[in-house]
């Protein structure tokens, strides 16, 4: 093993090294000058917040980004990539964090597109089903990619890679969509991939997984490397200080708050899905009251997207009173008339959906804050006002940004989110519904919007937050309840709610008597 | 029964250009590009195959000229929507007025002349045969090029690799550049593809259907053929019955006036044109299960490098 602390594998080691790595886009440094070793037989982690690099550099060891300067050694020799099909050619897989499928082919057509096809069609599915059972990844080659879970999904990634029997995995955030009982069911493969002697390098910010999983660890920051290090001789604390650079803020939460009346109340909605592959709610019924943080777990997909389009009024509900809002039934009512009635949503989609991207900022706030924040008179805009709000949420929640008032799309995702939700807290809503909150935020602006909800909440307000990221949903919800294929379980107080419970929940098992079928009413 | 027989000689003749056009375009959306100049590239190819067969007194390279022209108009779409990453339904547009107005630069010293149309088939004992002699061995090549174009696209789209490519360009082209497939190359040959598909179309009109050139001559062909591949959802089987099915709706308005049917002939003129509107309405209404559309279809690709 690695001395501790020490920059440098013994390059002979080495399966693949860089050797002063640097990307530039113009004047910016995505990588500057990094050495990073990988030898066989280890699970390398890398370490970095948005933005530090993380993504720039195993794309140039994969080929897809050509470096700027520096060299790469495969085995000591010196490699140049003209592309992916050089890469794999030599043994580098890589597994994408947003998945490169296609989904309307089937698994066996999306398996062959990542190899190089010099096999037949029906000899390569045979190779699939052999490579799937022998890993334990079990996949149905024929399926179309749309009809299949996320777990499913990543399955067919890995098992792709696998199929050209590489010496060198790349995985980028293997685990963000995964339930803490599918990630288990990976790290199992990746210890067996790394007992068969190949080497991985493992993208995460997860750093108890890093821990557990990880040999070696190295971090970027600011795309530069920090260190190399052992993450197992390393506290969940130094790791992230080393990302981040500066202590980050522990949340906290107010010691004493008051509970006050329901806020949110929401009476058996059961709502068929508009879009062909959507998924139809069932019986959801939950009380929210003023001061209390209800946080909803749940793998992607499992009716969290029509639920907010339910609560926020995108999708009206038959019956009024499904949805009572501050005692005044809402089912029916537009978004705006729910605003009115001061309630607030953050959805989790940050471009296109939470903001319009080649609007102003300025405008954005209008488009939220039209009906209630006196930004119109008389049918035209008071732009003094939505500078106002751009201004006010710049200062309360520290949006970074290159002008007073840039396109919404200018920003990065962390200052974004931290614009949205600022927004939304600054009308001082007495319900806020927020889907993702820190969805591929940066520890820092997380830490921030965590901070924001737990203040809204002592103030008073009644918040929902879906959530797919367990950790998160732990430190901030007094109550977390898990979405499954539409349902929504009991809520457990977050003391009883450990990980296996809820990873249970989320995989449609241990269902309450409530979520049963038979007991679903008409 | 020769009225019958007349009847789908002249469907068959009335379909192959949509068929041929919408044959092409279909390629094209698969890849994940929206060329809504297939009018434009098809009167451009009308005027240039007219040129080619009247200079030369021959079918053949009258079809060569037509193609040479649809894939040279394709190259100035190839080039707005994937070189400088232009939006494809304003160049499209563009495209079809530039189409209509080159062609009438061409083909206006060509006004008035004639040709001799495209040779038919003739097999003696099969050609005579009684009624499907005719329909089945006595057509125009352009008849047998387009259903064989169809087979080959279907061949192509679901046996070969590179069709798979094709597909996977279309449905997702992030993924399959990070894949290391070259995206904006394979599409380039797909339009350029659509292109040449879309002049054939356009110049079997003066070669085949008519034996001279009229401006505007292919009168919204292009359209309908642009509203086939939705109507196929972008499934080369269906394009087949599509065609045929407005082919059918053009000729029988026409024996349908000349039976004295009570509604105005301009009405009657509209029935294709108006199928095209309830057809795609009725499509964008009815559709459900898996988007049949390429996902990616006319979104503009800049690969980061």
């Amino acid at each position: 093993m690695l001395d501790s602390g020490s920059g440098h594998a013994r390059s002979g080691a080495a399966l693949l090294q860089t050797i002063g790595l640097t990307k530039r886009y113009g004047s910016f440094l995505a990588n500057d000058a990094i050495d990073i070793a990988i030898r066989p037989q280890e699970i390398h982690a890398l370490l970095g917040e948005n933005g530090a690099g993380k993504s720039t550099l195993v794309k140039t060891i994969y080929g897809l980004i050509q470096p700027s300067e520096g060299d790469m050694l495969w085995q000591g020799e010196k490699m140049v990539l003209a592309g992916p099909h050089d890469a794999r050619a030599r043994g580098i897989g890589m597994v994408f964090q947003h998945f490169s499928l296609f989904d309307n082919l089937t698994v066996a057509e999306n398996v062959a597109l990542g190899l190089d096809g010099k096999e037949s069609f029906k000899a390569m599915s045979a190779r699939l089903e052999q490579v799937s059972q022998q890993y334990g990844l079990p996949l149905d080659p024929k399926r179309e990619v749309w009809q299949l879970s996320v777990g499913e999904r990543q399955r067919i990634e890995i098992v792709r890679v696998l199929m050209q029997n590489p010496k060198f995995l790349i995985l980028d955030e293997p685990t963000a969509v995964l339930t803490p009982q599918e990630a288990d069911q990976l790290f199992v493969v990746l210890e067996r991939l790394k007992s068969e002697g190949r080497a991985i390098l493992y993208i995460s910010h997860k750093l108890d997984e890093v821990k557990r999983l990880c040999d070696t660890a190295t971090i970027l920051r600011g795309g530069k490397k920090i260190s190399t290090c052992l993450p197992r001789e390393e506290t969940a604390a130094s790791l992230a200080r080393m990302m981040v650079g500066t202590e980050i803020k522990q949340v906290k939460a107010a010691a004493h708050r008051q509970t006050t009346v329901p806020r949110l109340v929401v009476n058996d909605l059961s709502l068929a899905p508009d879009e062909p592959h959507g998924v139809h709610l069932k019986n959801i019924s939950l009380e929210l009251k003023g001061g209390e943080i209800l946080g909803i777990a749940g793998v992607a997909g499992n009716g969290q997207d029509e639920f907010f389009a339910a609560l926020s009024g995108e999708r009206l509900a038959k019956d009024p009173g499904t949805i009572v809002i501050d005692g005044h039934a809402a089912g029916h009512l537009s978004i705006t008339a729910r605003r009115k009635l001061g309630a607030a949503f953050v959805p989790e989609e940050r471009l296109g959906h939470g903001t319009a991207p080649r609007m102003r900022l300025s405008e954005n706030a209008l488009l939220t804050g039209h009906a209630a924040s006196g930004m119109v008179h008389n049918g035209f805009i008071n732009t003094a006002a939505t500078l106002a709000t751009v201004d006010r949420a710049t200062e309360s929640f520290d949006v970074r940004k290159a002008k007073r008032d840039p396109e919404a799309a200018s920003l990065s995702g962390g200052n974004l989110q931290k614009f949205i939700v600022g927004r939304e807290i600054l009308r001082n809503p007495i319900v806020l519904v927020v889907s993702q909150p820190t969805w591929g935020v940066d520890a820092g602006a997380a830490a921030v919007i965590r901070q924001a909800l737990l203040d809204l909440a002592a103030a008073g307000a009644a918040i929902l937050v879906t959530s797919q990221d367990l950790d998160e949903l732990a430190e901030i919800a007094d109550r977390i309840a898990v979405m499954f294929h539409g349902h929504l379980s009991e809520p457990l107080m977050t003391a009883d709610a450990d990980r296996e419970t809820l990873g249970l929940l989320m995989g449609g098992s241990a269902l309450t008597p409530k979520d049963v079928p038979d007991a679903v009413g008409a | 029964m020769e009225l019958l027989e007349a009847i789908i000689l002249a469907v068959l003749a009335a379909s192959t250009p949509l068929l041929l056009a919408a044959s092409g375009e279909l390629l094209v959306e698969r890849a994940g590009v929206l060329n809504l100049g297939v009018e434009g590239m098809m009167i451009v190819g009308a005027a240039c195959g007219f040129a080619g067969a009247w200079a030369t007194g021959s079918t053949f390279i009258g079809a060569l000229c037509g193609i040479f022209a649809g894939v040279a108009l394709s190259l100035v779409f190839a080039l707005m929507t994937l070189g400088l990453a232009v939006n494809q339904v304003a160049t499209g547009l563009a495209l079809t007025i530039l189409g209509v107005g080159v062609s009438g630069l061409i083909g206006a010293g060509f006004v008035g002349e004639r040709i001799s149309t495209a040779p038919r088939l003739y097999i003696p004992g099969l050609t005579t045969l009684p009624f499907v002699g005719k329909i089945l061995f006595g057509e125009d090549a352009f008849v047998y090029v387009s259903l064989a174009l169809v087979i080959a696209i279907w061949y192509f789209l679901y046996r070969t690799r590179a069709g798979l490519i094709l597909r996977a360009i279309g449905d997702n082209h992030v993924s399959a550049h990070a894949l290391g497939y070259p995206v904006l190359k394979i599409r380039m040959f797909a339009v350029m593809f659509g292109g040449g598909c879309a002049g054939l179309a356009g110049a079997y009109l003066p070669l085949a259907y008519t034996p001279f050139f009229v401006p505007g001559m292919t009168a919204g062909r292009g359209w309908i053929a642009l509203a086939l591949v939705v109507f196929a959802s972008w499934l080369p089987g269906r394009l087949v019955i599509g065609a045929y099915l407005f082919g059918a709706v053009s000729i029988l308005q026409l024996h349908a006036q000349g039976w004295g049917v009570g509604v105005p002939s301009q009405l009657m003129s509209a029935l294709p044109y108006l199928a095209t509107v309830i057809v795609l309405v009725l499509i964008s209404r009815t559709r459900s299960g898996g988007s049949t559309a390429p996902a990616a279809l006319g979104t503009v690709f800049v690969p980061d490098r």
